[in-house]
């Protein structure tokens, strides 16, 4: 069917995973304010497949690569890297910054169907879940909105012929499994997929000549609604005990205290 | 929001061999050595090689017959004075011969004392209580903190007792206001650094033995490391210490002032005095704000010459917020790559790296720098390829292929290392010229019939600063013959330094000459002679 692979790469700019958390003060929510942060570690894997398979020069060309992002004002940095990394153009939804946090899972993946619909998608690969929401829904649901096969947590993408039939292992229990589809398609990215690149320099240089578009829910005819509240956010208990002993013998005592010889 | 960010974290390192530079020089406290050694030798099957002991190594330096010995007596005067057993290592009265091993060699299997007793005091006063009977008695004795050093300062040549310092290890104060942190000696770098960071604040060295070095240690030495190009030497970070005496008089120098014009600075004669006057008990440093945000670039060069345009325009546009420039050589960073397996960060090879860093406090404003200077330095062709870190995991990443390059040395056999300071144009010819030098005297090859296995060189360019090491399968007298005292004699040439960060201790004792003359040389011993009259400090070292 098709003539070619149109990816669509969904992103998202999350705080860094290499830093802690903090929880806020009215314990609704994680501060971001002041906090590094980077694109989603699962969708940069995605971003580093979508490019492998355009460098891959399977039996379907990659034709396009658009990678997007819904979120605030600062949301092109990490759209940048993408393109960086290799994307070819790029999607700012632009959704104001919200004390509820991010639209949730269902109005992206409504959006998302939107996108493909008007950009002539036939292959999202998307990370199986964002490290801030955790939630893990939106592959999924926007398989189910466009009536899509979908493959999840894939280890390994392979397109098998000019059909476009596609062959996806992923992680199961005790082993793998193999799945094959036909496009168009779904794909969510674990961690064993790839080995993301480094941004380089040249690359760099180009992804800011690239066409970075800005465009709201509204364009897509999706609201922001929310169905859930956050009540609180709490931080697991600490963990208490850790002490030190001088010598053998105030281990001895302390174990000894504790009932444990 | 935990969950999958742990679990990424922890299917990350899975995925990804990790460099075991991790543990360089290992987290641990006390006996830290013990660790790294375990370590070093599991991995390169040296297990049995014994460490040659210094004073084999060194037969021309003889055991001073002024000191005396120890004695049980002595023993039992330091275990009634420090109080608890963890406080003495003793191999006196009692077969300590593995508790004690970690003491008496370093880290890099390269120095190797006759200790037979360690003590670990927890004040001030039990350190001057210590010295004094040490004086009183010309028993000889060597500070150690980490034992991370490079040069065999901080192990024993012959049975000097060994003051450890790993027990004075609290944080006294910190001042959010001037910035002003107050710390015992034994605090670990990288501890103090941490406490700094969960207020905001930066402790002004970093450098790749964070992990075990101790502040006092680091001051002793007036360590350099990766930051200085930033925030300058511990000479004027250092805004007062406490220190003792051998004859145990307690120098309370421990000044939080940024200005102090009263009288001689005494306090910076125990910076880099290599505990040879005096044992740093407390320091007071000041520390900067944490840079809010912190970028770092990689880039692959052609030759030395574009490698000093980078770093001149480095200097030019990114000023003030221009943190770090490292250069590393194609040769250095291929042994990281062999020992760590990791991914070279750029496609093709080059013969140098360089590492560029930027600190400062406004995201916005450092990326528009350094874009504009990244976008000149590759426009103007100066540098063939680079990448920008892009998170936090990519910026570690990044810093291992300069941090990481000790370790992996350390773990291809033993090390020649030379760190010199030499005037920047001619800073990387001493590596040509020194590689040429053991080329055609045969030395050099990749089998096992070669003594050298690799002559790298790398270093602090921002400081003028390099760091020449000649990999060696093992130490061999004929290879240090053809190093030694030619190379001295090259950075004396170019009125350089034969040691700009590392230090004397032995292994750079008998060449102070080729950098420093003799009226200073004098001036020095002087010094010696009057605040360690007996010579009991860290005595067969320095000077």
């Amino acid at each position: 069917m098709a003539s070619g692979l149109r990816i669509l790469v969904p992103v998202k700019r999350v705080i860094d995973y290499a830093i802690k958390p903090r929880i806020n003060k009215a314990q609704t929510g994680v501060e971001t304010a002041g906090v590094k942060h980077s694109l989603n570690p699962f969708d940069e894997l995605s971003i580093e497949e979508a490019v492998r398979l355009r460098e891959r020069k399977g039996p379907l060309k990659v034709e396009n690569i658009l990678a997007l992002s819904a979120g605030g004002p600062k949301t092109p940095d990490v759209l940048r890297t993408a393109m960086a990394m290799g994307a070819d153009r790029a999607f700012h939804i632009d959704v104001p910054d919200s004390a509820d946090g991010a639209p949730e899972p269902l109005t992206i993946a409504k959006m998302l169907k939107g996108v493909v619909e008007k950009e002539n998608i036939n292959l999202v690969l998307l990370g199986k879940q964002a490290i801030d929401g955790d939630q893990g829904q939106t592959g999924q649901m926007l398989a189910g909105l466009l009536g899509w096969p979908q493959a999840t947590q894939a280890s390994k993408v392979e397109v098998k012929d000019e059909a476009g039939t596609v062959e996806i292992t992923h992680e199961v229990d005790g082993g793998v499994e193999t799945l094959r589809a036909k496009l168009p398609l779904v794909i969510t990215t674990d961690l064993r997929l790839n080995e993301p690149r480094y941004a380089s320099l040249p690359n760099i240089m180009k992804a800011k000549k690239k066409p970075l578009e800005k465009k709201t829910l509204a364009d897509f005819g999706v609201e922001d609604t929310r169905r859930l509240k956050t009540i609180k956010v709490t931080e697991p208990p600490a963990r208490t005990g850790g002490g030190k002993v001088e010598d053998v013998d105030g281990l001895v005592s302390k174990l000894k205290e504790l009932g444990a010889l | 929001m935990s969950g999958a960010r742990n679990l990424s974290n922890a299917l990350r390192r899975a995925r990804v061999p990790r460099p075991r530079i991790v543990v360089r020089p290992a987290l641990l406290q006390s006996p830290a050595t013990t660790a790294i050694r375990t370590f070093t030798v599991s991995s390169t099957a040296r297990a049995d090689r014994q460490i040659k002991y210094t004073s084999d190594a060194y037969p021309n330096v003889k055991r001073d017959p002024n000191f005396g010995e120890l004695t049980a007596d002595d023993v039992a005067f330091f275990k009634e004075l420090l109080g608890s057993q963890s406080a003495v290592v003793d191999g006196v009265t009692t077969d300590a011969t593995d508790d004690i091993e970690p003491f008496n060699s370093d880290w890099m299997r390269k120095y190797r004392g006759h200790t037979r007793l360690v003590l670990k005091p927890q004040s001030t006063e039990e350190v001057s209580k210590v010295l004094k009977y040490c004086n009183d008695r010309k028993l000889a004795v060597v500070p150690q903190g980490g034992n991370t050093g490079l040069v065999g300062g901080s192990v024993p040549v012959f049975d000097e007792i060994v003051i450890n310092t790993s027990r004075m290890n609290q944080i006294r104060s910190f001042d959010e206001a001037s910035g002003v942190l107050v710390a015992d000696a034994g605090v670990i770098l990288e501890v103090a650094d941490q406490y700094l960071a969960e207020r905001n604040h930066l402790f002004p060295l970093d450098l790749g033995a964070k992990g075990s070095c101790h502040i006092g240690g680091n001051v002793a030495t007036n360590a350099g490391g990766l930051r200085l190009l930033r925030y300058g030497s511990l000479h004027g970070n250092v805004l007062g210490l406490e220190a003792v005496l051998p004859d145990g008089t307690i120098v309370d120098s421990l000044s939080t002032l940024r200005k102090n014009n009263t009288g001689y600075d005494l306090k910076q004669l125990f910076i880099g005095a290599e505990g040879t006057i005096g044992l740093i008990t407390k320091v007071a440093i000041i520390c900067p704000p944490r840079p809010k945000a912190v970028n770092v670039a990689y880039f692959g060069l052609e030759s030395f010459e574009q490698v000093q345009r980078a770093y001149r325009e480095a200097k030019g546009q990114l000023s003030e917020i221009l943190s770090a420039f490292e250069l590393m050589d194609g040769r250095s960073q291929r042994l990281v790559h062999e020992s760590t397996g990791n991914k070279y960060p750029l496609e093709g090879e080059y013969p140098f790296y360089c590492l560029v860093e930027t600190s400062g406090s406004n995201a916005e404003h450092d990326m528009e720098k350094l874009e504009s200077f990244l976008e000149h330095v590759l426009g103007e062709g100066i540098v063939a390829d680079g990448v920008l870190a892009q998170d936090e995991t990519q910026f570690q990443a990044i810093w291992r292929w300069r941090e990481g390059i000790t370790e992996a040395l350390s773990h291809l056999g033993g090390t020649y290392k030379y760190d010199v300071s030499i005037p920047l144009s001619e800073l990387y010819q001493l590596v040509e010229d020194c590689k040429q030098r053991l080329t055609e005297k045969g030395f050099v090859g990749d089998d096992d019939s070669f003594p050298v296995r690799a002559v790298v060189g790398y270093g602090h360019m921002g400081d003028s600063n390099l760091h020449l090491n000649v990999a060696v399968r093992q130490y061999n007298k004929e290879v240090e013959k053809a190093i030694e005292p030619w190379v001295y004699e090259w950075i004396q040439k170019r009125q350089g330094s034969i040691s700009a960060e590392h230090g004397l201790g032995i292994a750079k004792r008998e060449f102070i000459g080729y950098s420093q003359n003799e009226t200073m040389v004098k001036l020095m011993k002087q010094l010696k002679a009057l605040y360690d009259p007996n010579g009991i400090m860290n005595p067969y070292k320095y000077i």
